[in-house]
Order: C-alpha cells, then structure tokens, then sequence
C-alpha cells in the first residue's frame, strides 16, 4: 500500500513539471494567467497569429481568442496607453514590447500615468498591469534591438522591475507581476531565452518579488548579477575557484525594489563585491548597488566594489557587440582585482 | 474641406434658432439646465483667477469662453460614462459631477484634487498633451468588452492633434471600434502658436477621414449643438459603431494660463466678433420667453454662494500631509522609501 502511494506520487510529481526554456516558460506563465483570470489580456504587435517574434505567445491566440489576446496596431505608446485605460477599467494586461530598444515611444505614457495614477488619485485609480520587453545584446541583433535599459525604469517611482535569469523565476516573476497590485516590467534576458532549459512546475506559482537568490556560496567575494549576466558571471566564478577564489553568486532578480537585505548579508561575509551588468556604467544600476553596500556594509570592506559593466557607449552594432558586453575575462579581472587590493 | 466639414449650428450669434428639427427638443428645462450650469463654471473660473490674482490659488488655467463646450459634452454624457478630461477641463468635470473644493483643492497643488467622488469615473486631467486620448480608448475597450452600454470621453485642444498620442488614440479607437468620443475644443489658439501654424489641414473634423470614423465640425460656442452632437455621437458608439470625432469650434476669451499674457501673441481686435455662450443663449432665451429676471437673480445668488462655500472649504482645508508625499506611490510601500519616509519624518519630528 505505502509503496503504491510513493509510486503514484512520483508519477503525479512528474505530471506537474516541464522541462521548459525561459522563452518557453514565459509562455507557461502567461498561459496559466490567462487560464485562471479572465481579465487578463495580452497586447502586443505580433503577439497573435505569429505568436510573438520570439514564439513568448505561441498558440495564446488560438487558445484564448482574439479578443484576449490581441495584435495591435504597431505602436508602443497606444499599446501602454490603452493597457493604462483597460488596467482602470478592471482588466489586467500584459503588454509586449517586442525589444526594450522600441520602448520609448511609449516612456511618456509610462512614466507620467502608468507610474504616477496611484499617486495622482491617492489609490483612487491603479493600473495592475505587466509590460514585458526583451533586453540585451549578445545575439546578433540589428542596431537599437540589444538595448539595456533597466534604469530609465527603476528611476522611476511607481513601478517595479524584474529581470529573471533562470525558466522558473521567468515563470514565477510573471505571475507575481500580474498578481502586485503595482505595474510591474519584466524585462527577459532574450539571450538566455533559449540557453538552458529547467523543470518548471505546471500551474500557477509565484516568485517574490524584491527578492535577490543566493546562486553560490562562497567566502572570498559577492559577484552581483542578473538576467542574461548570469552566465557570465557563473563561467568567471568558475575560473576564479580555479585559482582558488571562493566566489558567493547573487542572481538580483528585482531591480527595484532591491533585495537589500542579501546584498548586505553576503558583502559582509566577503568583504568584497563584484557588480555586473551590460548597461552602461554612468547611471548604471551598480551604482546603486555601491550606494546600498555603502550604506549596509561599510567598514566591513576590506576592498573598493568593483564593477564590471558595458561602456559609456550607445550599445555597437553588433559586428562590435561582444566588446561591448562583460565577458567571463573581465568580470575574473575584476574578482582578482578586489581580492588582490 | 471647410465646405465639407460646415460648422453646425442650431442657434445663431443673436440667438435665432437656425435648425428647426430641434425646436420641440429645445425645452424650458433643457435650456435653463445648459445656461444654469454655464453660469455656474464661469462664476467658478472668474473666482478661481481672482484668488489667484490675490495669492491665494496656484496657477490656474481658464476656461471662458468655453463654457457651451463644457457643458454641453458634459451634460449629454450618462452617469457611467468615463470622462477623461484636460487641465482647462474643469467646467466639464464640475458639470459632470466633480466636487467644487476639491477642484479648486487641485489649483492649489493638491493631489486631492484627483480624486473623483466615489462611483464618479474621471479621470484626473491629463497635463501632457494628447496622452489621455489612448487612455479614453482603453477604458471603452474595456466597456465593450465588459458588453456594457457605457461609453467614454476624452477632452483635447487643437494643439493636441499635432501629438502621436492623438493619432494613436484615434487609431486603436477605430480598429476595435470602442465606445469613444473624442471631443476636440479647437479655440484656435495652443499657448501662442495659432491653428494656422499648427496644421495644414482647415479642419479638425477632417482628420476623422484618416480612421474611417465619422467626423463632425459644431460651433462650440452654441451649447445646444454640442450637446445634442454630443448625444449623437455617444448613442452611436453605445451601438456598436465605434468612435466619433466631434470639433467643437470655440474661443478661449482669456489667458493661457494665469501666468501668460496673450496679448504677446494675439491681435488685439481678434475674437471681438465672437459671441460668448452665455450671452448667445440667453438672446435665444429672451426670444423664446425663456429668460427670467427673478430665476436668473435666483441662480446668481446661489451659484455664488455654492462658490463662496467651495472656496472656504478649500481654504479651511486640512494642511497637506507629509505623509501623502510617500504612501500613495505603492499599494504596499518598499522598504527603501519607508527608510526615506522615517528618516524624513524623525528629521521634522528633531525640528
């Protein structure tokens, strides 16, 4: 009897997860929101019947009709602006913007209504809604489509921003987007969305948002990342244990609001910290990052924070695109540099 | 294009009615209900620039001149309609239902201002130009997707069809065919840059051609055309047919705003030959036998009244509260701007 149960939970185990992609999980997460509330709405230019240009809402459409899942017209500032009049007005969309380099058409209405209703009406009107956009450089892309541009929107008061690295926080960070009472952008590594796959529960689950994840323990120094970084921090910290550096990896998750908390836990261990990200340095989001160990974790350095980021540069074309980007190289010259100060 | 798009009229300058296929429309009540509610928003703004002149309002944008406008769009809306008005909007929300302190609350850099009585759906006036136009065809998406009769409106000047969001909004509008109108105030002027300047087109009213929806060009200074061009337009999105652009051609008689001086901009003599809404329908009231010494004392004495009671309940108004500054950014406050409010308030508690 007991072994007939444990064989049946296996197998029931085993019906409850996929082995998805991050593009494929998106699409997971987007599909059990429309499953399980009817208010949600996707919008988006060919989102429908092409399934997005990079398949994030495959076979949506058919499943759940046109009405819900909706190809606009081609225009950033009418798909966020009317998300903002159907968000007022009891629906919940999820707003594709097919690359975040095409967003700023539509910054106006994001940063003087979606941002700002709550405040303006003291809660009398909120705009519960998601806007998902593809960031970063790294797969070849035409010029303006690699763009990085996180902190245009984590300046930003009213909103949250969340960046995934792995399928089952793409998955878990949609839904709890969708579920905050607060307009939300997820911004998804497009160079990751392919990269690896992992078991992804079926259904709904949520991933806290404001919550960073400890990837690695280590005791020599904090390497910060998130999103399509990841990877390469993960390769330097490999060569960095080589020559026997322990490296303690944090995936940020959410960019605003910042998990301050295991920032602050981890560069006190260390000692030391290694930001990186692909935007640019000035105004980067590493200088908040400096800014919170600065102010959590002062006289626990024993080394100046480094950061190991994109250039001041508009992103290259992408003939260039590889020099532009933190490589494993870089990032190790980094750790070696605080460990060695 | 001008004679493609005449502008519509039912009353003329002296009040003579000029369509009689609403004669019997025109009824005592209907006309004193128009004017009542004309009297009251202009006895509302002329007090607003006079606190202002005295210090005692922020910077206030005017809307006299405009009143027929206001009023009619307003007053043919239904009480679930959405109203998504601009900052020179004020007459058409106080006419819809807004609350007269709060309003004038909002020009004295009040966030309580925004804040539409419960079950009233207005928006608060959007400040950059054009951006609630695609706001308006969101929320009657959602009214028609809800399978609802209700409809929305969204105010704009003519300085605003020059902004993509105009094009955008006019456009998402009319391909899901949502229950919209887009009730333009063309009073000639934006700031100082004149419509000639503006745009190449002779109508606004035209623009509608681009959409494939109906456009229509009204004389905004006659409130009866407004508001039965309104009504039309309102019962044809409730219907099933999607958006309709209405150009309600009008005269902003004052400033921009408190702060500017058009005389820097505007030809002295220009606008002398317009007749003003309100003295247009009270020729058309004396005509009709409508017009009433004692009813028009009788209104006077109690607008001013409701007036005088708005301003003190505005002046008497609880100070803001610091704590507003950071508790309505998010639904649950992170903990990076609580850190920010408790420093900020132990600072102000030290003195």
């Amino acid at each position: 009897m007991a072994m007939e149960m444990e064989v049946r939970d296996v197998s029931q185990k085993k019906e409850t997860t996929q082995f998805l992609t991050i593009v494929q999980a998106v699409n997971d997460g987007m599909k059990t929101l429309l499953e399980t509330d009817d208010s949600v709405m996707i919008l988006g230019e060919d989102i429908g019947k092409n399934g997005g240009v990079f398949r994030a809402t495959e076979g949506l459409q058919e499943k759940f009709g046109a009405d819900r899942v909706v190809d606009t017209p081609l225009a950033e500032a009418g798909i966020i602006g009317t998300s903002i009049g159907l968000a007022v007005n009891g629906f919940k969309p999820i707003a594709e913007i097919q690359f975040l380099g095409f967003i700023y058409p539509a910054y106006e209405q994001i940063m003087t209504h979606v941002s700002r209703i709550r405040m303006r009406t003291m809660g009398h009107f909120t705009v519960p809604m998601v806007i998902r956009a593809p960031y970063g450089a790294g797969i070849r892309s035409p010029e303006i489509h690699s763009d990085s541009t996180e902190t245009l929107f984590t300046h930003m008061p009213g909103i949250k921003v969340v960046c995934p690295s792995t399928p089952y926080d793409a998955k878990g960070l949609l839904i709890a987007a969708m579920e905050d009472p607060d307009p939300v952008i997820m911004l998804e590594p497009m160079k990751s969305y392919r990269a690896k796959r992992e078991e992804v529960p079926t259904g709904k689950y949520t991933v806290e948002i404001g919550k960073g994840k400890k990837v690695k323990e280590g005791t020599d120094v904090t390497l910060i990342a998130w999103g399509a970084m990841m990877t390469v921090v993960e390769k330097a910290a490999e060569q960095a244990e080589k020559k026997g550096i322990s490296c303690e990896i944090i995936d940020l998750r959410t960019l605003y609001p910042i998990d301050r908390d295991i920032i602050a836990e981890s560069v006190q261990k260390t000692g030391r910290a290694v930001i990186v990200h692909e935007a640019q340095l000035t105004g980067g989001l590493g200088n908040d990052i400096v800014s919170i160990i600065n102010d959590t974790s002062f006289l626990h350095l024993r080394a100046p924070i480094e950061r190991v980021t994109g250039f001041d540069v508009p992103v290259p074309f992408f003939a260039l695109e590889e020099d532009f980007l933190p490589t494993p190289a870089r990032v190790l010259e980094g750790i070696e540099k605080v460990v060695h100060f | 294009m001008k004679t493609q798009y005449p502008i519509k009229r039912i009353i003329d300058d002296e009040g003579n009615l000029v369509d009689a296929s609403y004669e019997e429309q025109l009824d005592e009540e209907l006309v004193k209900t128009l004017y009542y509610h004309m009297h009251r928003i202009r006895t509302f703004d002329r007090k607003a620039i006079s606190l202002q002149r005295q210090g005692r309002l922020g910077t206030y944008a005017p809307f006299e001149g405009q009143e027929a406008a206001q009023v009619g769009s307003a007053l043919a809306l239904g009480a679930d309609d959405w109203m998504f008005p601009t900052y020179r909007d004020h007459g058409a929300k106080l006419t819809f239902g807004a609350d007269m302190t709060k309003t004038y609350l909002y020009w004295n850099g009040r966030v309580e201002g925004c804040v539409p009585p419960e079950g009233k759906k207005i928006f608060p006036p959007a400040v950059p130009i054009a951006t609630q136009l695609p706001h308006a065809a969101g929320a009657a998406w959602a009214e028609r997707r809800k399978g609802t009769k209700n409809a929305a409106i969204a105010y704009f000047g003519d300085g605003a069809t020059s902004e993509g969001d105009f094009h955008e909004g006019l456009n998402f509008a009319s391909v899901f065919k949502v229950p919209a109108v887009f009730f333009n105030q063309n009073n000639r002027y934006a700031i100082s840059v004149p419509i000639e300047k503006q745009m190449n087109s002779e109508t606004i009213a035209q623009k509608a051609v681009a959409y494939g929806i109906p456009g229509v060009r009204i004389d905004g200074n006659d409130c009866f055309s407004v508001y039965f061009e309104v009504k039309k337009a309102l019962d044809y999105a409730r219907s099933g047919n999607g958006p309709t652009l209405i150009e309600a051609v009008t005269w902003r008689t004052g400033a921009h705003t408190t702060a500017d001086d058009p005389t820097k901009y505007r030809p002295e003599d220009q606008g002398k030959d317009i007749v003003e809404p309100l003295l247009r329908m009270e020729r058309f009231m004396k005509n009709h036998g409508y017009w009433d010494e004692t009813w028009m004392a009788g209104i006077d004495e109690k607008i001013k009244a409701e007036v005088e009671s708005a301003v003190e309940a505005m002046e008497s108004y609880p100070k803001a509260n610091v704590e507003d500054l950071f508790d309505h950014v998010y639904a649950e406050m992170p903990a990076q701007l609580a850190d920010q409010k408790e420093s900020y308030l132990a600072h102000l508690r030290r003195g």
